[in-house]
């Protein structure tokens, strides 16, 4: 499927972010409740029904729209709260609702047909067969891409199916397939699918020890810190491990999403809508990462070059280490 | 038939066809087992390696009395992967779907959903049933009671639990075991086929934690859980499933079937169980809605 001008795809954890987000440029913004039916529930964060509908006001007084995430997996005998979650966001007259499981897909064809469904990249459907039977069943109109394809698989995959795709670009990055993905509950008893968190704030412990800082999560020993070393938080799938005799970032070093550059690749690739991750972030970090990426998408789709879009996107690393992630072959 | 019936998954690792054959010999004569999948679910690279193999195990599981369960590609991505899906959907044995990629081939026709199926509550139970589901094995992180919830929501489909093995946790686009030799996935050299329960993950301070298959990771704890039948009876709960390690799974095998017919207890079945030549401790936590490595009571 091809596009037109492609559309910039924000994180709002809070009110605040969603106006940061929409002032500086972003096409769209994506937000969830405060509740376990969103994949960032997280305290502090996310979305009462009043906030949602303020929200969207003020968004669609602006020119954009709101995606909302009910994108965890709804829990036995308790789906009517995934249900109610996706009434609230009709009713707040969102512009989409993001949403993986069945039991959600479900209600919102059957009840909400003027709201567009988008497939979360939690459904992890990588596949034209995946993609088309969501869209046979439940009328999907966008898929959110799993992070496992390359950016020519994303071309060939976009010339099989007519529904618009969505990229991440920017931000965390999952290593593992999202979505079926139980690492966290194994160590925590807390997970995405289930809970909407991963690796738990609550289950996290700094411990010094002579000559380092051991992060730890539940007891299991994520990383270890040299004194001076910043210390990172201890995302099971980012940390150091022992296997065949090596200790290594086995799954994934602790580096971020930045595809920045391939913004011109997944626009040849017929990707409608680039999506920012991050809905953890501050009012700053989103307001300065859009302002970047709109200035990038705009000169994207003014033929600018590849230099011009580096310059554009120098300084949004924070100092941290960033990889392409399977939009580059051999990331795999 | 006896009310709870017992399952073998399929092999997640990467046996050669020797080896795949000399096994479910093996099981065909001796395992008490009602029903055994088969078929390569993890790497499709694999499949031109056991391939070949699958048509004389089948062939001699089903000699045995054995139902065949043909299982399907949990992560499918390229053309020749998802042609092998939708070409195992047209056979007329039950399929183990393990991605929506294989609903559109095999909706109306029996399957059943594998762990690696999202199939989380009643209403996505439901669906599946609509669209040809009979087994359902929910993912590994849902409780016994979840499991037994969705059961008494769907009393027309038979629900399995996973007791047996190591935990399927994760799978990713990326390989750890050509990672961890330095090479990629397209060119990786087929690394995993040395560890045939998977290698181990431990942590900087040498706590046993998770292992890894290719692009898989399961738990580094073997899954032991050993409910008494009426657990699972009440609840609904019509089969369990073991998952293939190297240790000897026709002695698993027995002492499940023991279990299930109650002719040994659970703390004598765990103990059996920690006798055998496992690639780590017991745990059952994520059937008690815990985290899932807490251990198995001891005996």
């Amino acid at each position: 499927m091809t596009s037109g001008r492609m559309e910039l795809v924000c994180p709002a954890g809070t009110p605040a972010t969603l106006r940061a987000a929409v002032q500086a440029g972003a096409d769209a913004v994506y937000c969830g409740f405060r509740d376990e039916t969103n994949a960032r529930n997280f305290p502090g964060l996310n979305f009462s029904g009043e906030e949602l509908a303020e929200g969207v006001r003020f968004a669609h007084d602006h020119g954009s729209k709101v995606l909302v995430a009910i994108n965890t997996f709804a829990r036995v005998n308790d789906v009517d709260l995934w249900k109610k979650a996706a009434d609230t966001a009709a009713e707040c007259g969102a512009n989409a609702i993001i949403a993986a499981d069945i039991a959600v897909l479900d209600h919102v064809a059957k009840n909400h047909k003027q709201v567009r469904l988008h497939l979360s990249v939690q459904a992890a459907a990588a596949t034209p067969e995946a993609i088309g039977f969501y869209a046979t069943n439940f009328g999907i109109r966008r898929v959110v891409l799993p992070r496992v394809l390359s950016v020519q698989e994303i071309a060939a995959l976009n010339r099989a199916i007519d529904v618009e795709t969505e990229a991440f670009v920017f931000g965390g990055l999952c290593v593992m397939i999202e979505g079926r993905c139980y690492l966290s509950s194994y160590a925590t008893g807390k997970s995405p699918n289930l809970n909407g968190v991963c690796s738990p704030p609550e289950m996290v412990s700094y411990d010094d020890e002579p000559n380092s800082t051991a992060a730890r999560l539940s007891g299991y020993t994520i990383d270890r810190y040299e004194p001076g070393e910043p210390v990172g938080y201890p995302t099971l799938c980012k940390g150091k491990f022992k296997a065949g005799g090596k200790t290594s970032y086995l799954f994934e070093d602790p580096v971020s999403l930045n595809a920045g550059g391939m913004i011109a690749g997944l626009k040849a690739a017929g990707v409608t809508a680039l999506k920012i991750e991050g809905r953890q972030r501050g009012k700053g970090y989103v307001t300065e990462v859009v302002r970047a990426f709109r200035k990038a998408v705009d000169a994207v789709e003014q033929g600018g070059d590849a230099i011009e879009i580096d310059r554009i996107l120098a300084g949004q690393s924070e100092g941290s280490r960033q990889t392409a992630g399977a939009y580059s072959k051999k990331w795999r | 038939m006896s009310a709870i019936a017992l399952t073998l998954g399929p092999v997640f690792f990467h046996w050669s066809p020797d080896r795949l054959l000399d096994f479910y010999r093996r099981i065909a004569d001796e395992a008490p087992i009602d029903r055994v999948h088969v078929g390569e679910v993890i790497c499709g690279k694999r499949m031109p390696f056991s391939d070949p193999a699958w048509p004389e195990i089948i062939e001699r599981l089903e000699r045995a009395g054995k139902e065949v369960v043909l299982s399907t590609l949990a992560a499918p991505a390229t053309v020749r992967e998802r042609r092998s899906i939708a070409d195992l959907c047209t056979d007329e044995r039950l399929v183990e779907i393990n991605d929506v990629t294989a609903l559109p081939s095999r909706s109306g026709k029996p399957f059943v959903t594998g762990p690696f199926l999202n199939v989380y509550n009643e209403a996505a139970a439901r669906f599946m049933i609509q669209h040809g589901a009979t087994t359902i094995c929910p993912p590994v992180e849902l409780s016994l009671a979840a499991v037994g919830a969705m059961a008494g929501a769907c009393p027309e489909a038979e629900f399995e639990i996973f007791v047996f093995g190591r935990l399927p946790l994760a799978l990713s686009g990326r390989c750890y075991h050509a990672r961890i030799h330095g090479l990629h996935k397209d060119s990786c050299q087929f690394t995993c086929e040395q560890d045939l329960d998977g290698l181990a993950v431990d942590t900087l301070d040498d706590q046993q934690f998770l292992a890894i298959n290719g692009v898989q990771t399961l738990s580094n704890q073997v899954q032991a859980f050993c409910p008494a039948p009426a657990d699972l009876t009440s609840r609904g709960v019509r089969r369990i499933r073991l998952s293939p390690h190297t240790c000897d799974m026709v002695e698993v095998a027995k002492t499940y079937r023991a279990l299930a017919d109650g002719r040994e207890d659970p703390k004598a079945a765990r103990f059996i169980l920690s006798c055998l030549d496992l690639p780590s401790t017991l745990v059952d936590g994520y059937a008690h809605g815990k985290p899932g490595w807490l251990p198995a009571p001891s005996i």
